[in-house]
Parts: C-alpha cells; sequence; structure tokens
C-alpha cells in the first residue's frame, strides 16, 4: 500500500493501545480507531461501490465485523491494513450480490434479438453518444464512471486497489482469495476493459493526446 | 525485438516485470510502442479524474453514531488485565522504584542529604508518569467537545462517555494537583487547577445535554485555553529526563497517587 494514514510508527503504537484497551472492555476506545480510519476507508468503498450512500454503509459494516474479529487480529498487522482488508472484502462481496441481483432484474434488457447477451463493455460505447459528442469533462467522468460498472467485481477491485490505494499484487490477491498470477490477469484485464470502453471518445483521446505523441 | 503486447506494456507500468531494462530500451527507441502506452496513461489519467464525494467533516462522527449502539460489550478475562503491556509496564516501573528505595535505604548513610535527593528524585519521576497519563486522558475528553458539532436540529447530544470519564478524572485531578504544589510545581498545579472546574462541568452534567448546553461547555474550555494548557504541560512532561516508561494503566495511577498522599 502507498504511504497511508495506517502506515506511520506513531499511528500503528496508538492504534495497537487502541485494540488492547477495547479488547480490555473499553469500548469507546474503539471510537478513536473509528475516528481515524473513517474517511480513508470511505475513498475505497466509494470507488469500489460508485456509490456513497453505498460506500457510508460498508464503511459501518467494516468497522462492526472488525470489532467482532478484534480478538483475531491481536496485534499481528498494521489496524489500518487489517480493516482495509475487511472494507474491501465486504465491498466486493456486496457488489457480487447488487450485480447478482441487477442482473437477475435486467436480465431480459440485456439480450441482443437472436438471445445472445450482450458485451457489457458495448454499452458504454453507445452508438448514439458519437465519441466527437462528448465534449465536456462531466460527459467523460459518467462515461469512466459506467465503464468501472462494466467490469466484473474482482476486476474493479483490482483497479481500486492497485491503481488509487497503491496495492501490491500480494495484497490484492489476499482480499480476491487468488494467486499473484491470476491477480496480474485480472489487472490487466481491467484495463483493456476501461481502454476499449473509453478510447472511441474524443476526450480521452485528447488527453491521451495531451501525453505525448498521439496525433 | 517486436512490439510490445498491450499485456507486457501493463506490467511494465506497474513494476511486475523481470525485463524491465529490455522494455525499457525497447520503448525507447519505438514510437508506436510510446504511443501505445500513452494510452495506457490516459486510462489511468482518466481514472483519477473521478471525483470521491465529500462524506462531511462528521462522517466518522456520524459512523460512530451508527455503530456504537451495536457494538457488543466485550468482557476481558481476568487474567488479560494482568498481561495488558501497558500494566505490565506499570507494574515494572513500581517494582523498580520499590528495589531502588529499598537499595537505597540499604547502602546509603541514614538521613544523609543524598538519599534524601535521591527520594525526591524517585518521588519527581512516580509524578511524572502518572500524570502524563492523567493529562493524555483529560486531552481527550477535551478534544471530543472541542472536535464535536451538535448537528442541525439536533435536540439532544449524548455525552454520557465522556461524563463518566470525566468522573474517574476529577478525583485523580484533585490528588494531583495537591501533590503538584507541594512538590512546587507551579505551572502544573495552575494547568490542573484550571481543568478541575471544566472536569467537574462535564462530570455534572446530565448524559444528554442540549446543543446550546453543549456549546456553553465549548465555550467554557476555549475560553481558558485549558486544550493547549494541558498541552503543553504534557509535552513538557515527555521532555523530562528519564521519562521513558510507558505511563501506568487508570487502576495503578490512582494507587500510586494515593500512596503518595
Amino acid at each position: 500500500m502507498k504511504a497511508s494514514i495506517g502506515e506511520s510508527e506513531n499511528h500503528a503504537v496508538t492504534d495497537a493501545i487502541a485494540v488492547e484497551r477495547t479488547l480490555a472492555g473499553d469500548r469507546d476506545a474503539y471510537r478513536v480507531l473509528v475516528d481515524r480510519y473513517s474517511l480513508y476507508l470511505y475513498r475505497l468503498a466509494f470507488r469500489m461501490t460508485g456509490n456513497s450512500h453505498e460506500a457510508e454503509e460498508v464503511v459501518q459494516e467494516a468497522f462492526l465485523r472488525a470489532y467482532q474479529k478484534l480478538k483475531q487480529f491481536a496485534g499481528n498487522s498494521n489496524f489500518g491494513t487489517w480493516v482495509y482488508r475487511i472494507t474491501a472484502n465486504y465491498a466486493i462481496d456486496r457488489i457480487r450480490q447488487r450485480n447478482l441481483e441487477e442482473t437477475r432484474q435486467a436480465l431480459p434488457a440485456r439480450l441482443s434479438n437472436d438471445g445472445v447477451e450482450v458485451d457489457p463493455v458495448a454499452w458504454v460505447q453507445d452508438p448514439a453518444a458519437s465519441p466527437e459528442r462528448l465534449a465536456g469533462s462531466a460527459e467523460l467522468a459518467a462515461k469512466i464512471k459506467q465503464a468501472l460498472d462494466t467490469l466484473t467485481p474482482a476486476e474493479r477491485t483490482a483497479i481500486v486497489m492497485r491503481h488509487w490505494d497503491g496495492c501490491a499484487i500480494e495484497e490484492i490477491a489476499a482480499v480476491l482469495k487468488s494467486n499473484s498470477n491470476a491477480t496480474k490477469n485480472t489487472v490487466f484485464r481491467a484495463v483493456a476493459k476501461l481502454r476499449k470502453a473509453l478510447e472511441p471518445f474524443a476526450e480521452f483521446r485528447n488527453t491521451a493526446r495531451a501525453m505525448g505523441t498521439e496525433s | 525485438m517486436s512490439h510490445m503486447t498491450e499485456e507486457e506494456l501493463i506490467g511494465y507500468r506497474d513494476g511486475e516485470t523481470k525485463e524491465r531494462q529490455r522494455f525499457a530500451s525497447h520503448l525507447n527507441g519505438c514510437q508506436v510502442c510510446r504511443r501505445e502506452m500513452e494510452r495506457i496513461e490516459a486510462v489511468f489519467a482518466a481514472l483519477d479524474g473521478i471525483p470521491v464525494p465529500d462524506p462531511g467533516e462528521d462522517f466518522a462522527r456520524r459512523v460512530w453514531q451508527e455503530i456504537s449502539p451495536r457494538l457488543p460489550e466485550k468482557h476481558a478475562p481476568w487474567w488479560h488485565a494482568l498481561l495488558e503491556p501497558r500494566r505490565l509496564a506499570a507494574v515494572g516501573a513500581m517494582a523498580a522504584i520499590i528495589v531502588l528505595a529499598f537499595l537505597l535505604g540499604r547502602f546509603t548513610k541514614k538521613n544523609g542529604p543524598e538519599e534524601i535527593a535521591d527520594a525526591g528524585k524517585v518521588r519527581e519521576r512516580v509524578l511524572v508518569v502518572a500524570v502524563g497519563d492523567h493529562l493524555g486522558r483529560s486531552e481527550m475528553v477535551l478534544m471530543e467537545f472541542a472536535n464535536t458539532a451538535p448537528e442541525k436540529g439536533q435536540k439532544l447530544v449524548n455525552i454520557s462517555a465522556q461524563q463518566k470519564r470525566a468522573e474517574d478524572l476529577l478525583e485523580e485531578n484533585r490528588l494531583y494537583r495537591q501533590t503538584a504544589k507541594r512538590e512546587g510545581d507551579a505551572l502544573m498545579a495552575s494547568t490542573l487547577d484550571e481543568l478541575e472546574p471544566i472536569l467537574l462541568d462535564i462530570a455534572n452534567s446530565p448524559d444528554e445535554i442540549t446543543p446550546a448546553q453543549f456549546e456553553g461547555i465549548q465555550k467554557r474550555i476555549a475560553a481558558k485555553g485549558i486544550l493547549l494548557k494541558v498541552r503543553v504541560v504534557h509535552q513538557d512532561l515527555r521532555r523530562r529526563p528519564g521519562n521513558t516508561a510507558l505511563p501506568p494503566a487508570q487502576s495503578d495511577v490512582a494507587d500510586s497517587a494515593r500512596n503518595r498522599t
């Protein structure tokens, strides 16, 4: 993980004391940890779920689960890293559940005329929205959000943990309950899908152009 | 070398390749691959453009309000309290002081000036460790008041947790204030003197108070600048030579204070 809020030595010491006091029956000591990590976990949860209300619920549930499992933690690693993993695990379960429900509800609409499932990336590449029409950055942001929504829960988790939080492949693999090679492939698939979904849009191409030699 | 695949480019960007040197020199000389890399970079740049909405300054407080009623009480086994590292440190420190006091009595002249000076140092050491812990916990209570704002439309603010802690701190505060005066530590004595009415105020408040009452306590904390004074004295204690042990747990603090009075 990048140098995050949970990494400083000072925090690690005070976190360990707060955990110890909580385990000794001082419930208020747990509040120190909630105060310290809520926002940090919210960012992760929002990027994974794409919804602020859902992200808030994910953070609450993650802290409840961490409290229940606090004995298992027992100072083996950094509390911030540990609760981050719990949040990612819960968020991925929740996205899977949500996708399952959405698929059940939307199944008839997602089939083409011959009954074959449409590639989700194609939903983003809406023919009605020509690349040149998408000029505003708000529109591009919406398209990126849509593109992220087409990723599988594992791909989305992998790209969020890797890109925004700088997690090592092994850390992502632990959350995905996978191995390093499979996780690298998941990251690769996520980037490739996003690229495929975004490249048709003018503003995205402009970004690429501004970054280098693209013409 | 033929052009790099998309997978190789992403692996290179992420530092997840063993052929870094070879890919780097290829990228230097191959415009096609560089363009591909720029397109991949643009994906990540686009991701960075997605804002995360601000959940509000009181987000952590909201999370706590939601979860705290659902947190079951944790009952530590009796041996856990004995083995708690902070308690062990405190017990160790006290044991060391007792041994030191015994050795001083055993090997120095009775009532000699050196013995009196050493005994004074021991007393000061105990005071530094115990008061440091007391000030740290007082600071937390004051900060919870200073950093909390009642929500709009909120009729009552629950301060039962802070009130209970203020009650515990109040008794200790009186003992430390008397000891500090006796030891001639004027700054500490005056700070503890000013802290006492604030703790009393919180301890004597009902479990739930109105936002106006809450703001009244906040104003009294701010008016006296007590939070800053507590921090300054606390920092000063930390810097005193020989203050290397962890502060003792609450019950040990009270015991050590009682032993001195």
